[in-house]
């Protein structure tokens, strides 16, 4: 079985600071991780090759940098590794995104399962998974959290749900996404640190992957980031008093009268 | 302190440490309590290739030596000498193998070993015959294209979790120390089972247990080097197994220090850190003090043995005496920085002086290792006249 996993790198949020001013990351000096749901997706990725046999490409597109996930990722035990990065990739949206990641597997050959994190921790949309599915025409469960059954025609998963989890037979070819439960990331090895080290991490930008410029990065996104900032509560406070039936009837008059909400037609 | 270790040593040394703090710290007192073998803590450190470290490059192994193998233990150990005696027995009981095996055994064994498939034990010790390891009962007949065994071994680390035992028995009776065998015992053959779990006073995570052979049939290409060497093969273990002690004691006894150093700067009594105290103080630097030289003896003695050395008895005894005696008074003392907290099980260090205990008696007790001191300054100085 051919799985690939998408990992991203992350900067490491335990120790991440705001700017005070601009409400921004203080990007600068803090170390980059691997996306935490990205080690659970890896996890999944070994087991199921224990079980079934085969070969883990582990993907990421970020800056140069990057490539140090995906030396890490080698440590942990994948096969081999993939970074894609091009000047023309920055300011991607999810969009963008899944268009080189979607592109990348694709230029993999055959791949039987592509695996991501539930959700990054810094953009945290949970869309780059699906929406990698989507491009690829390929069958996809979120938020797995176990495995009944592998093999390399189909597998059964438990999606997790807010009240309890869905038994899913997936059939393969098939993308999935994995939640913490899927099972606790084993330590990397010595032999994976000592290929790690060695590891020539091969690249790939926009040209590579037959992507037009106009299709990746900025250009290529529909949403863009104008700014980031805490949401101010500020504002004027009024407190009610009176019986549960007054301070409602008050709270629907004022949500009226400020047009949050309009009342009939 | 940098001991100019490899970049490989390096690795070794922080993938240990991560597993100790990850894995291990986490979980000790609770597999104490329960005096419960870590199975999957021991999964953790096969899937980490730490069981290949010794085992050479040609059996899939990272072909290191006694300084790898005690980087690891000494890091496993400083969380849990528990965790740190089941993975270093493993190597005990696989030496034998390194050091005799022929080339089919090698190929069958080391492999499994090194994976962390099979777990690794070495059965000398009986109910009769603890130092005086000559006296040993267990006896094995030959018997066509087979050995018989008959008898029972004693205190059996990995005893029941082994797949894979190294088992010393009598051949030859009328032939004394040449009289005793080295035989491989996989946990399957017909008549060998597993008797009583020992109730330990430390180290409570391994197991610790009887080995009975009762007309338990190996087939006759399970013998380790030759009939007659069985003390030789136990000898040779031991000497490359002892820094290994060593490195544990040093283990536990950093562990011990970070506890109290760390405790004694917060505890306050009249109105101060009690480290402000200068006798607290100065247990904790004797500490220090103790832990730095047995480390740099272990690592020296360690890069000895690697270098190729033939006559390192004498040095691989004293890399086991020195630092497993430090090992017991810094863990007393510690106990004493912690006071009262010391003595609960509350806190790590009550059981760390139960475990250092253990490092002072097994591989040979320390009074036996003096003995082997002795013999060699008796040696050494006969030659000298
Ligand atoms: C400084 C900054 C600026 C940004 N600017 C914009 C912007 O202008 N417009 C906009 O729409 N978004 C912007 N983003 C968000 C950015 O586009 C997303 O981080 C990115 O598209 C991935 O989405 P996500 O982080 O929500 O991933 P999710 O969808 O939450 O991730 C789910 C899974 O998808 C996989 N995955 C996600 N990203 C990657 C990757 N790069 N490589 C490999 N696998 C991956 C992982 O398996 C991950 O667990 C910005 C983010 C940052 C931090
Ligand atoms: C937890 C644990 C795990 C063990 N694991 C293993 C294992 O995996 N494999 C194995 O084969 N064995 C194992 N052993 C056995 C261990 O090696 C023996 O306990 C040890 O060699 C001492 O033997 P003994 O306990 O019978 O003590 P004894 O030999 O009865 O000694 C009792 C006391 O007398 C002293 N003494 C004895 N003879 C002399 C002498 N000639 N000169 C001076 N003093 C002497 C000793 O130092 C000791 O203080 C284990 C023991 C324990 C407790």
């Amino acid at each position: 079985m051919k799985i690939a996993v998408c990992i991203k790198q992350v900067p490491d949020t335990a120790n991440v600071k705001l700017d005070p001013e601009t409400h921004t990351l203080k990007r600068e000096g803090v170390e980059s991780i691997v996306n935490p749901f990205d080690l659970f997706a890896l996890e999944a990725a070994l087991r199921i090759k224990e079980a079934a046999g085969g070969e883990i490409v582990a993907i990421t597109m970020g800056p140069p940098q990057a490539e140090t996930v995906i030396k890490e990722a080698i440590g942990y035990g994948v096969d081999e590794g993939l970074l894609l990065s091009d000047r023309a990739f920055a300011g991607a949206d999810t969009w963008a995104t899944t268009a080189a990641l979607a592109k990348a597997i694709e230029g993999l050959g055959e791949v039987d399962l592509v695996i991501c994190g539930k959700q990054a921790v810094d953009g945290d949309t949970a869309q780059v998974g699906p929406g990698i599915a989507q491009r690829l025409g390929l069958p996809h469960v979120a938020f797995v959290k176990g495995f009944r059954e592998i093999d390399d025609k189909h597998l059964v998963v438990e999606r997790q749900m807010d009240d309890g989890y869905d038994v899913v037979d997936l059939p393969l070819p098939a993308l999935m996404t994995v939640v913490r439960e899927v099972g606790e990331p084993r330590p990397p090895s010595l032999k994976g640190k000592m290929r790690a080290k060695k590891y020539t991490v091969p690249m790939q930008g926009a040209v590579e992957l037959g992507l037009d410029e106009s299709q990746v990065g900025l250009a290529g996104s529909f949403t863009q980031v104008v700014k980031v900032f805490a949401p101010s509560h500020s504002g004027d406070r009024r407190m009610l008093e009176g019986s549960d039936e007054q301070m409602g009837a008050e709270v629907i008059d004022a949500l009226v009268d400020t047009q949050v909400i309009m009342v009939g037609s | 302190m940098d001991y100019f270790f490899t970049e490989e040593q390096e690795m070794i040394r922080d993938l240990c440490r991560q597993i100790a703090e990850e894995r291990i710290k986490p979980v000790r007192a609770e597999l104490d309590e329960k005096e419960e073998f870590p199975s999957e803590i021991m999964k953790a450190l096969a899937q980490a290739d730490l069981f290949q470290i010794i085992i050479p490059e040609e059996y899939g192994g990272l072909g290191g030596g006694c300084l790898e193998n005690c980087i690891a233990v000494e890091e496993l150990s400083r969380a849990c000498c528990g965790v740190s005696t089941s993975y270093a027995a493993s190597f005990l009981g696989a030496y034998p193998m390194l050091l005799f095996g022929n080339e089919a055994q090698k190929e069958k064994y080391l492999p499994l070993i090194g994976s962390g498939e099979k777990l690794c034990a070495f059965a000398l010790t009986e109910s009769a015959s603890g130092s005086d390891a000559a006296s040993i009962q267990t006896e094995a007949k030959k018997d066509g294209d087979s050995y018989v065994l008959n008898g029972s071994k004693q205190w059996i680390t990995n005893g029941g979790e082994a797949g894979v035992y190294t088992v010393i028995a009598i051949t030859d009776r009328n032939k004394g120390a040449r009289g005793a065998t080295a035989f491989i015992v996989e946990a399957d053959d017909p008549g060998f089972s597993i008797g009583k779990k020992e109730v330990k006073m430390g180290i409570r995570a391994s197991a610790t247990s009887e080995l009975i052979f009762k007309d338990c049939r190996i087939p006759a290409d399970r013998v380790l080097g030759k009939e007659g060497l069985g003390f030789v093969v136990a000898m040779r273990t031991f000497d490359k197994s002892r820094p290994g002690v060593g490195a544990q004691a040093v283990g536990v006894a950093q562990g011990a220090l970070d506890e109290a150093a760390a405790f004694a700067r917060v505890r306050k009594q009249f109105g101060k850190p009690i480290i402000t105290f200068q006798a607290v103080a100065h247990m904790l630097a004797d500490m220090a003090v103790d832990i730095e030289a047995a480390r740099a003896l272990v690592y020296a003695v360690a890069r000895y043995v690697d270098s190729g050395a033939k006559d390192f008895s004498k040095v691989s005894a004293i890399a086991k005496v020195f630092p497993t005696d430090m090992a017991m008074r810094v863990t007393t003392n510690a106990v004493q920085v912690l006071g009262g907290h010391g003595y609960m099980r509350e806190y790590p260090v009550e059981k760390m002086m139960r475990d250092a205990k253990i490092l002072q008696i097994y591989e040979g007790t320390n009074q036996i290792q003096r003995n082997v001191i002795g013999q060699e300054l008796n040696k050494e100085y006969g030659r000298k006249k």
